[in-house]
């Protein structure tokens, strides 16, 4: 029979050290990926490194400059804290969506990101809030930003022997929001068909100063849509500005059909959801 | 009128707790999967690769030769079996066509389908073992589509199957399996007479049962010939008789025991596992254990047929329907049998217009082969006639519930299958309808409502039952059907009612294939009806010993004694104390022996039931989600025994009805694998999807039976997806001219109409 390994490090430096002398092995944080992929048979590797039990990749520390997110706190010690969803409202949304209750008490928002599912629900909203990936490995630390960290679906850019150490993002300056949407043909327990970030801030002019946009499940990775942060800039994210970053992810998005749903429809959609998801973030930024 | 109890009765109709319920929440009831024997080993199932092929040869000896491989079952090992139908449980069976899904012959039929079997002393063994076994296959062309399986040049599933129709068999070889008519007055006339005509056609897809127990069994064979079985399905007895059949051997040899069933709504009406864990059981001189994943249950276990059906109604200007014709194709899977005549029969069986004619044909498919689901045929059949009936209201202008009461059965109306309806309750649930809140409330932007009625049959059937005292006076109603909807509640409450002693003084079980008289399957909602019948009576007999054992310890003539309230009674005047249950228990060996009774019966007179339904959705018209806001579920239950359990029945009926028209189906690829074998992308509704469901029981008592039941548990899943889609279609702005046709009704097929009709 096929045997496994399971090693559980209390320390960074360990893990590290285990990925690079056991070749193939996966890292596993709430393994709610993995072990599904295992069970189904998708995923074999020859050995699990658990990082839960790693103090510094359990981080989780707001401060006035920014959010440190250790890739091993689960989903549920996040949304469980007021003081970080009145400040990343639309991420902590995303990370509300993952699963069921019991998932989240497992799931981890490092763990979303290095599955790298095109549909992943936090990749966009890490994306429109700057969020910056620390990576260790036998060579020393990166960083790499969110929208550049996954390759396409199920491949990240992690090299054999590297680990996501920590998520690091800026804190938004005043008269900031973000907001995501997602859209599922049920109401909960599935996965995004399209999914869509924005981060917006408003100056006291009522002008927007600055936008992300970041859309979800449309392309082979979460993509960061510039052309649609750009019809919003500069203006008062009227109805037209809405519509027009809407346009411009419908026109970003390069989807396939799948069983979830068919590429002209998620092209379609995925333009509803930004022009939503902007207004919402415009609501949210006007009160910040 | 809801859950009231009737004061004429003092157990039944009230809410009582449900004897299984504490063991079944705590988890200590034993279902399917929890049963386990010393010695026992495991057995896991080698399925096809392919949707359509020819099997050349199968070689299993790497398998049989690997550490801790016990035994090995292939199609060779099943007795040979002449073709054919014959009738057996609900319906009729071709055995042959059974074995070959047990366990494939010369050809498999569809993804997923049973080809060999392995028995190992661990299941990472047994799995492993499976990849050892080396099949050549003879690819061929699968075919998937239920319009493209009927033409003349499409492969063919079966070279020696020729269509079966009304004159006989037919020359040529064909994938249509059976074609059939029923027909009363002349169509043609009707739809001349008629002011308005409409004819849409409506097409359903293959959904699940997605009952959450996937199959499993545990087979002990002994040198004797001697087979045990536990298991969970929706019926011991059937599975006892089908493995007997399949196996060439007699009843008498086969013991079933019951464990807890966690849902079935048809599917556990047939076996798959037990046969085959018989052989290796047999090969190997162990039990073997045999538990299906939730991909092999939706692979390989019969799901609900697909449908195409075409309804034509033609009615006059007063709202008079004077012609409805419909043709119905049912999808059977690969091997024939769908439920194409009861679709056949309810499909205007709601309506009394006097010309009607209803053709409907039965095809093979290289999917799996169909089974039983909740009133099999009738939601795909409903679907259509509702809806075209909707159109006909809204062209008319006339209200859809005032367009149904004009032309609805009532007592003495003629079926189009036979039958009067005895005393039925279409026309008060209809008025009921009328009159509720839910009818009279508005609606705001992109909501839309859809109503609409269904009809089910239900069965009757053979059931026993016996009644033991215990010699402190309790009474154990022992029944025979395992208790898949509250039917332990159900039995104690008559059992209660009858022999005029509390609830707490009686214990249901459900008894063995040895241990209570024969039960025909769980299904047809037959259950409460017939085999409560079989508690009634022998409650009836059993009062009838205990006042002859009163009358002797009283001294008194037998015609003098009475039952009342659980005791023997005597004319005030002869100043006797009245005897109780216990007490006569007490004195059973002195006045006769220990006190039992029994009774049996082919139940005849199941009312048949009607429900339905007022459903309200919201439409995202820029996404095409559909909100369901509000539904409201009528039926007539004749006589609720335990309302809540009732209520639970038309609940589930809606909520699967309407995960039907939204999100259920089988996604195939052009191979005939399907892409979503799971409850990830196989959607039946969450909780969250849904608002609570509002239900009004309607009481009238089926004539049939002594407390007047009727059978509930089908009629609730026939109106749904008709009243869901035409509620969509009136969301979306649709008129009197449904735009969306075919389920499910998915955000992407919804937003395409929406898009549409918006221009």
């Amino acid at each position: 029979m096929d045997s496994l390994q399971y090693f559980a490090p209390t320390t960074l430096q360990e893990a590290v050290q285990l990925l690079e002398t056991n070749s193939g092995c996966r890292i596993m944080a709430g393994g709610t990926d993995l072990i599904v992929q295992m069970h189904i048979g998708t995923a074999s590797p020859p050995a699990i490194v658990d990082i839960k039990k790693i103090p510094e990749l359990n981080k989780l520390q707001l401060s006035d400059s920014d959010l440190l997110l250790g890739p091993a706190v689960s989903g549920a010690s996040i949304t469980e804290q007021a003081d970080i969803a009145a400040i990343y409202p639309g991420l902590v949304e995303a990370i509300d969506l993952i699963g069921s209750t019991q998932v989240q008490g497992r799931c981890s928002v490092g763990g979303n990101l290095c599955n790298a599912s095109p549909a992943a629900d936090t990749v966009p909203s890490l994306i429109v809030n700057n969020a910056v990936c620390e990576i260790h490995g036998a060579s020393g630390v990166r960083e790499v930003a969110a929208e550049s960290f996954n390759l396409g679906p199920g491949k990240n850019c992690l090299s054999e022997g590297e680990i996501l150490s920590l998520i690091r993002l800026p804190k938004p300056v005043p008269g900031s929001a973000d907001a995501y949407l997602r859209f599922i043909p049920r109401t909960e327990m599935d996965i995004a068909v399209v999914g869509a970030a924005v981060s917006v801030t408003i100056g006291g002019d009522g002008v927007c100063s600055a936008a992300r946009v970041a859309i979800g499940a449309v392309a082979p990775t979460a993509l960061l849509v510039p052309e649609a942060a750009k019809a919003l800039v500069g203006t008062d994210l009227n109805d037209q500005a809405l519509e027009n970053a809407g346009a411009a992810a419908s026109q970003a998005a390069s989807p396939i059909s799948d069983k979830r749903g068919t590429a002209e429809y998620r092209i379609k959609v995925v333009g509803v959801l930004t022009r939503r998801a902007a207004a919402i973030a415009k609501q949210r930024a006007l009160q910040n | 009128m809801s859950g009231q109890t009737s004061s004429e009765y003092k157990y039944i109709g009230t809410r009582s707790i449900r004897p299984d319920g504490a063991d079944k929440v705590t988890g200590r009831a034993n279902y399917g999967a929890d049963f386990f024997l010393p010695g026992m080993v495991h057995g896991k199932i080698l399925r096809s690769p392919l949707a359509h092929a020819k099997i050349l040869s199968i070689d299993v000896s790497a398998a049989l030769a690997m550490p801790g491989v016990l035994s090995i079952a292939t199609s060779e090992d099943l007795p040979d079996m002449n073709a054919g139908t014959e009738s057996a449980g609900e319906g009729e069976v071709d055995f042959y066509d059974f074995s070959c899904n047990v366990l494939a012959r010369e050809k498999v039929l569809y993804h997923g389908q049973a080809v060999a079997a392995v028995a190992a002393t661990s299941e990472a063994i047994a799995r492993s073992a499976l990849d050892k076994i080396v099949v050549d296959y003879e690819e061929l062309t699968p075919v998937l589509d239920l319009l493209g399986a009927q033409k003349s040049d499409s492969p063919l599933l079966h070279k020696n199957q020729t269509t079966e129709g009304p004159k006989g068999k037919g020359k040529t070889p064909s994938n249509i399996a059976k074609q059939m008519m029923l027909a009363r007055g002349n169509v043609d006339e009707g739809f001349s007479e008629a002011d308005v005509v409409v004819e849409k056609t409506f097409i359903s897809p293959i959904v699940h049962q997605g009952y959450i127990e996937p199959h499993a069994c545990v087979v002990r064979t002994n040198e004797s010939n001697q087979i045990d079985v536990w298991c969970s399905s929706q019926g011991h007895f059937m599975v006892r008789s089908f493995m007997a059949r399949l196996l060439a051997m007699d009843v008498s040899n086969i013991k079933v025991t019951p464990l807890e069933i966690g849902g079935g709504f048809g599917g556990k009406t047939v076996i798959y596992l037990e046969p085959v864990a018989a052989i290796l059981s047999r090969k190997a001189g162990r039990p073997v254990k045999m538990v299906m994943d939730r991909e092999e249950v939706f692979r390989a276990t019969g799901p609900g047929s697909s449908s195409i059906v075409k309804v034509k109604v033609g009615a006059k200007s007063d709202g008079r329907i004077v012609a409805m014709e419909a043709d119905i194709t049912l999808n059977a899977g690969a091997f024939k049998g769908s439920p194409m005549m009861p679709s056949m029969m309810c499909v205007f069986t709601p309506y009394t217009c006097p010309n009607m004619k209803v053709t409907g044909k039965d095809v093979v498919t290289n999917t799996p082969k169909v089974a039983a689901y909740r009133a099999p045929g009738a939601p795909q059949s409903h679907l259509a006639a509702e809806c075209v009936v909707n159109e006909i209201a809204k062209r008319l202008n006339i209200d859809p519930i005032d367009l149904r009461l004009l032309n609805a059965v009532d007592e003495g109306s003629p079926t189009i299958y036979g039958p009067k309806f005895k005393a039925i309750g279409l026309k008060a649930a209809l008025t009921e309808a009328r009159s509720h809140p839910h009818y009279a409330s508005a609606l705001s932007d992109n909501q839309g409502r859809g109503v609409a009625c269904g009809f089910w049959f239900n069965v009757g059937l053979q059931s026993s039952a016996t009644i033991n005292i215990t010699e402190s006076g309790k009474a154990v109603v022992i029944t025979g059907n395992p208790d898949i909807g509250g039917s332990r509640a159900s039995m104690a409450l008559m059992a209660a009612e009858s022999l005029g002693i509390p609830l707490d003084q009686i214990k249901p079980i459900i008894g063995d294939t040895e241990s209570v008289g024969y039960n025909d399957v769980t299904g047809g909602s037959r259950t409460t009806f017939a085999s409560g019948g079989a508690v009634i009576k022998a409650a009836e007999n059993l009062i009838q010993d205990l006042k002859r054992r009163a009358a002797k310890l009283m001294d008194i003539d037998v015609e003098l004694v009475q039952w009342i309230d659980g005791q023997a009674v005597a004319p005030a005047d002869l100043d006797k104390k009245p005897l109780s249950l216990a007490r006569l228990a007490r004195k059973a060996g002195a006045t006769g022996g220990p006190l039992t009774a029994t009774a049996t019966q082919t139940a005849r007179g199941a009312g048949p039931s009607f429900a339905v339904n007022i459903i309200d959705v919201e439409v995202d018209k820029e996404t095409g989600s559909v909100d369901v806001k509000r539904v409201t579920v009528l039926q007539d239950a004749g006589k609720a025994i335990h309302p809540s359990y009732v209520e639970g029945q038309m609940q589930g009926g809606a909520v699967q009805g309407i995960g039907w028209a939204l999100n259920e189906e089988f996604v195939y690829n052009e191979k005939g694998v399907m892409e979503n074998p799971g409850f990830l992308d196989y959607r039946i509704p969450l909780a969250s999807d849904l608002p609570m469901i509002d239900t009004v029981i309607i009481e009238v008592p089926n004539p049939g039976h002594p407390y007047g039941v009727r059978g509930v548990g089908e009629a609730p899943i026939c109106p749904p997806m008709a009243a869901v889609t035409s509620a969509v279609n009136d969301a979306i702005g649709c008129g009197a001219d449904f735009q969306l046709t075919e389920l499910p009704l998915s955000p992407v097929k919804v937003l395409d109409a929406a898009e549409k009709l918006m221009g």
